[in-house]
């Protein structure tokens, strides 16, 4: 059977689409809607689209001015942007007053491909996960992103929504997917160790997954959608059951995904952990997939990176 | 033009300053000069011109206004107070730590506050903004904002202005407090924005040059806006920092300094003096 490959930024664009007939919706775009799929959302209600021009910053501060008058606000630009060059704005403008500000970051992380490093963000998770009152959701496939659309626009307050521009496989079924925000979901069952992964290499995570269940080894699989607020009790019950935990992300190591667990497991049961991400360096031009070759983002990566936290979970258990 | 009208105006204008004077001296910090500089503007705008209903700050219809230089939130504390959103009492806890009076202004703290401002060049963002959701909803209500020179040194503030005019929004009045002074001194010494006119013209605003103490030209201004179609309009108010206590007067020391007891007692006693001459004028 043939997977359904459908990158988030498309599945977001046709949420847009799809959820907005809702006048109080208004889009706005940083003169890349043909990128960030926000055309959809225009070709269907143009009157209630507006593009900003090459501005992020003035965007997302118009953005907040509009969502003081009861509307819900989706901005989008590249993640770069969005999280970087308008960081401040988010900060004071969105986030400081609470308001009812979406934003579609989309071509985040390093499968940006040939841009290169300039428009890869490889930091907007640690960025927007450290400001008060922003949700962070990263989404793994198509389903998961209209869920998350779905979810902000039933939720007020500011949201982050890391988008991909690479086509992804689609890896859960629509008629029986359930989102619940602030929620992981264990999408493979295992007790010698977890893999907890988001984003575009949660389906990675899955397959590594099946080759390690070949060499006998049983990893469970959670994917976290909602990195902000994150799910304590997953993280807990999986350090608890499983004893090593090791965290994939298309994102630096420093203050992401590999992060945001760490300090739950750190707090309340330590065990063995591993991150794999980008490893404090910039990203560069190159095919998605070369890219991710290189900088250590593989099915082959993640099943060796499980392995060696296998070797430091016994070193653990002998030293208790 | 109603000259009893004027004379009120002006003696809510002399209160919005002595409650700057106040808060600033019972918190030790703030920023008198730039708030005495736009007291004018905003008496004109509070209580001759904004439709606003104090018992309901949030009604949809109101008109808004954003103070994006932010920290000269004495006056807009000082005027909103005057205006009966909150008890003029409580100007005593501005920047205190159980007051709901942040340094800067907080739209979730302070009723009456439309945007949370203070980091230079993003409330004129959010104003427009304001004015997009107004001709989105086609609602009749008006934005009002104001600048500070120095501020318009913020790329952010150009931004917002092209997408102001782009967007034809001529539901939107700005004031550009033009006082000459930012904290390092001049601002045509710091980082000259001059001549700020052509500028705001070539941006597409129309634009009013008046002198922003004169209140029969502050209301034609505004008189003049609310009657241009088809662009956003810039008033631009030359004004003088630290207006109505002799001693602060143009002085760029002021920007962010309290005044101690003596000063206190001085200003207050000035302004004072000033409402008895008006009540006999």
């Amino acid at each position: 059977m043939e997977i359904k490959k459908i990158a988030t930024r498309e599945a977001y664009g046709s949420a847009l689409q799809e959820f907005g007939s809702n006048p109080n919706i208004v889009v706005l775009d940083a003169d890349l809607s043909k990128s960030t799929k926000t055309d959809l959302f225009k070709n269907k209600y143009p009157e209630r689209f507006i593009n900003m021009g090459i501005a992020e910053g003035n965007m997302m501060a118009t953005a907040a001015g509009i969502a003081t008058c009861n509307k819900t606000v989706f901005a989008s630009t590249f993640a770069m942007f969005a999280s970087g060059r308008a960081f401040e704005q988010v900060r004071n403008s969105i986030c400081y007053p609470a308001l009812n500000v979406k934003i579609g970051a989309t071509h985040a992380g390093l499968t940006v491909g040939e841009d290169g490093a300039s428009h890869q963000t490889i930091e907007d998770i640690a960025l927007m996960r450290a400001l008060p009152n922003m949700t962070v959701i990263s989404p793994a496939d198509a389903v998961e992103t209209r869920a998350a659309v779905k979810a902000a626009i039933e939720t007020k307050g500011p949201f982050y929504l890391r988008l991909g521009r690479l086509a992804c496989p689609v890896i859960f079924d629509e008629n029986n997917y359930k989102f619940e925000l602030g929620k992981g979901i264990e999408i493979a069952s295992g007790n010698d160790v977890t893999i907890i992964s988001t984003g575009y290499m949660v389906h990675l995570s899955l397959e590594a997954s099946k080759l390690l269940e070949s060499e006998g080894i049983k990893a469970r699989v959670i994917n976290i959608h909602t990195i902000k607020p994150i799910d304590r009790d997953i993280i807990i019950k999986a350090a608890k059951e499983t004893g090593a935990i090791l965290t994939v992300e298309e994102h630096s190591i420093i203050g992401g995904l590999g992060s945001a667990v760490a300090e739950v497991v750190v707090e309340n049961c330590p065990v063995a952990m591993k991150r794999i991400g980008v490893n404090d360096k910039f990203g560069k031009s190159g095919k998605p997939d070369a890219l991710l070759e290189m900088y250590g983002l593989t099915k082959e990566a993640i099943v060796a990176g499980a392995k060696e936290l296998l070797g430091f979970k016994k070193e653990v258990m002998v030293l208790k | 033009m109603d000259r009893q009208k004027i004379k009120e105006l002006k003696r809510n204008a002399a209160i919005i300053r002595k409650d700057i004077i106040e808060q600033v001296y019972s918190a030790s910090s703030g920023h008198p000069g730039g708030s005495m500089s736009c007291a004018d503007i905003l008496s004109v705008l509070y209580f001759n011109e904004m439709r606003v209903e104090p018992k309901n700050p949030q009604w949809e219809d109101r008109d808004r206004f954003v103070l994006s230089k932010g920290h000269c939130s004495p006056a807009l504390y000082g005027a909103l107070a005057q205006k009966g959103f909150f008890p003029r009492e409580d100007l005593h806890t501005f920047r205190k730590v159980d007051s709901y009076l942040e340094g800067h202004p907080s739209m979730k703290s302070v009723p009456g506050v439309d945007m949370s401002t203070g980091s230079l060049g993003q409330g004129i963002s959010a104003a427009v903004g304001m004015a997009l959701a107004g001709k989105l909803d086609k609602k009749d209500y008006r934005v009002y904002s104001i600048l500070g020179d120095g501020e318009i040194q913020e790329g952010q503030v150009w931004e917002a202005l092209m997408c102001a005019a782009h967007y034809k929004l001529d539901n939107l009045t700005v004031f550009l407090d033009h006082n000459g002074l930012q904290i390092d001194g001049k601002i045509t010494e710091v980082l000259s924005p001059e001549p700020v006119k052509d500028k705001f013209e070539a941006f597409g605003f129309k634009v009013i040059a008046i002198d922003g103490h004169d209140y029969e030209q502050i209301i034609q201004a505004i008189d003049e806006a609310k009657k241009t179609k088809g662009q956003p309009v810039m008033i631009i108010a030359e004004t003088v920092k630290g207006k109505g206590v002799s001693f602060m007067e143009n002085k760029a020391g002021w920007h962010g300094t309290a005044p101690n007891k003596e000063q206190r007692d001085a200003a207050i006693a000035e302004l004072d003096e000033f409402l008895a001459k008006l009540e006999v004028e």
